[in-house]
């Protein structure tokens, strides 16, 4: 489709992108089994999971950097599996300030506006805008060399974005960023996504960054995908165990208990009421899991069970403590706002929530889930 | 400032290590006559006729000549082979390329000596004996080895992702390669340049033997000089000194590169 806009004429892509069982493997070493994915157009897409999960190998046969040992990848319904990736239409941002050295901050954003073959005067208006949105309109004379890392950044982007490729692929784009920088950028991004009639394809560790760029989630664990669906409905029902540990940070709190005919046991001591959710349970030995941020220092209502530990650790990160409790040799982290201190060894009482648990079943598939409100 | 023990022990050092440079500067700018008749720490009587004669006469400058032309295409050839060479073992990985690396860098263990049979046959039966391009193909059995093994620790000094970003961006491989990837390297390639031209411009046994007058290097003109009437001993040293220049002045433009070759394990 070709549209007129303030830029004069550009393509603007409706791109759509779909994997068909696709396998990479590298000498014996599986980096991804089995990966079905269907991609609408211009939608955001959030691949979540732990390092090595295989989030730069998927991204790497999107762009078709990378051939899959088995299976296909199909761009608008043709099958472009073996294509170079010089005839995709494709932008990635590395995890790594990756621009051209020996350019400056102009030519390297201006560079894929130059290989396209567009008019000088093209080229500038739209380097200048991408430059003015990403905040970096006053550097375009230097050398990547003299920029600070956030601004070297800044500068992938915006040569990511110049080309408004139909596919753009961000690899942990932030993660090299220090705090304040990736929250403001994160922002920006966001908005500049918003948009995009590209498809947007963002890789990440952090589940908050996920749940702040909505969208779709992909959460991929050891090469495969293990759930995917709108991000806010993967977050509130993990399918198991594992996703659940991926999809919280810090890892959600797990304890091994019982479902009774009136009473829940978690661990073997806590007892609490059997409300909301938990009432559809069948009687049986499950695992429980809570998210730390549904775990409290002070007790909120009475319907609260209470957990007596031992503080083992207490860090305070930006607004939030994160207490660590040991408890019959469980340790939970409880996630308190504001900035509180609490003592090494200290006994402590947290309080949970009952209808704030997640039920898994013995082999770590999810039971039942807290209503959206709690979560 | 005061001069500390340290100070004064690295002065000794560097003194006995320009000691005989110096000598050779200082018998260059003596007479025959003089050098032979008495010692003198400073020429009393300094001459350039030493000089004179060699900027003068054919059988003397045409050896610097020769020297420069063969080195200069030894040295172009050396790099454009070794170039992509480098990238390929740096950037890709295919059946037996470590062996072929180490392989590569075997060929530098032997001495020149062992290749030399074979190469004067060789050359004979394409009528190469005494040409510039002869010299110059058989120092590239030493030098594209070694060029390869510089370049490829330079070249694997750039992330690949460079690389990757030149391809979706656009970039052919030749247009990426001459507009981002060789400025990226330049002080590899000028390092690289340096270590082709200081072994072609200072050996001796492959040249001599492959030429006889057209090409004869300078180092071979000096073998020459002794006669009937004795050695030469200031055109000699003269002739030392211009042979240094060449080296000293390549090595002045590299020196900011060699630091980063050095750092990178490579030279």
């Amino acid at each position: 489709m070709r549209i007129a806009d303030g830029y004069g004429v550009r393509l603007v892509a409706a791109m759509s992108l779909k994997l068909e069982a696709v396998t990479k493997r590298v000498g014996p070493e599986i980096h991804l089994q089995d990966i079905d994915l269907d991609i609408a157009p211009g939608s955001l897409t959030v691949l979540l999971g732990p390092t090595l999960a295989g989030k730069t190998s998927l991204m790497r046969l999107m762009a078709g950097l990378d051939r899959p040992t088995a299976g296909r990848v199909l761009v608008d319904g043709a099958d472009v599996t073996g294509q170079s990736v010089k005839r995709r239409d494709v932008a990635m941002v590395y995890q790594q300030f990756i621009n051209y050295p020996s350019f400056t901050v102009y030519e390297n954003i201006a560079s894929p506006l130059r290989r396209a073959g567009l008019g000088r005067d093209e080229i500038d208006r739209r380097v200048r805008s991408v430059a003015e949105l990403l905040h970096i309109e006053g550097l375009l004379d230097r050398l990547p060399a003299a920029l600070s890392g956030g601004q070297q950044q800044r500068t992938a982007l915006a040569r990511g974005l110049v080309k408004e490729a139909g596919l753009l692929l961000l690899d942990e784009p932030l993660v090299n960023l220090d705090y304040k920088l990736r929250e403001e950028l994160r922002e920006e991004l966001l908005s500049i996504f918003a948009e995009r009639k590209s498809i947007v394809v963002y890789a990440t560790t952090e589940p908050l960054e996920a749940l702040m760029l909505g969208g779709n989630v992909v959460v991929l664990d050891e090469g495969r995908i293990l759930q995917q669906g709108s991000t806010i409905d993967v977050y509130t029902r993990p399918a198991s165990i594992r996703i659940g540990g991926i999809f919280s940070d810090p890892p959600i709190n797990l304890i091994g208990g019982s479902v009774e005919q009136n009473r829940l046991v978690l661990g073997d001591v806590v007892v609490g009421p059997r409300t909301a959710h938990l009432g559809n349970v069948a009687v049986g030995q499950y695992s429980f899991g809570v998210r730390s941020n549904a775990l409290y220092v002070n007790r909120r209502s009475d319907a609260d069970m209470e957990i007596r530990g031992i503080v083992e650790l207490s860090e305070i990160s930006g607004s939030e403590t994160f207490v660590h409790v040991a408890h019959n040799g469980v340790s939970w982290v409880a996630q308190e706002e504001g900035i509180h201190s609490f003592a090494l060894g200290d006994s402590i009482d947290i309080y949970l929530d009952p209808a704030a648990l997640f039920v898994f079943d013995w082999r770590g598939g999810l039971v039942a889930a807290p209503g959206r409100t709690t979560a | 400032m005061t001069l500390r023990k340290r100070h004064i022990g690295l002065l000794i050092y560097f003194g006995v290590l320009l000691l005989p440079i110096y000598w050779m500067l200082n018998m260059s700018l003596r007479t025959n006559a003089d050098i032979l008749g008495g010692f003198a720490f400073v020429p009393t009587d300094p001459t350039l006729d030493n000089y004179l004669k060699i900027f003068t006469d054919p059988s003397w400058y045409s050896g610097y000549i020769n020297s420069i032309i063969y080195v200069s295409i030894n040295t172009v050839i050396s790099l454009s082979v070794a170039l992509p060479a480098a990238y390929a073992f740096s950037r890709y990985r295919f059946f037996g390329d470590k062996h072929m690396f180490f392989w590569l860098l075997t060929n530098r263990m032997a001495p020149p000596a062992v290749f030399l049979l074979p190469f004067f046959q060789l050359y004979s039966t394409f009528g190469l004996i005494d040409t510039h391009i002869a010299v110059a193909i058989s120092h590239c059995l030493f030098n594209v080895p070694l060029a390869v093994w510089i370049l490829e620790g330079f070249m694997s000094g750039v992330p690949r992702e460079i690389d990757e970003m030149a391809y979706m961006d656009g970039y052919s491989f030749p247009r990426f390669f001459g507009t981002i990837f060789v400025p990226l390297i330049r002080s590899g390639i000028g390092v690289t340049a340096f270590f082709c031209f200081m072994f072609s411009w200072v050996e001796l046994l492959l040249a001599r033997t492959l030429t006889t007058t057209d090409a004869k290097p300078i180092a071979a003109t000096m073998t020459r000089t002794v006669s009937a009437t004795g050695l030469d001993w200031g055109l000699l040293a003269a002739a030392g000194v211009l042979t240094i220049v060449p080296g000293a002045l390549v090595i002045w433009f590299v020196r900011n590169h060699m630091a980063k070759g050095f750092a990178l394990g490579r030279v």
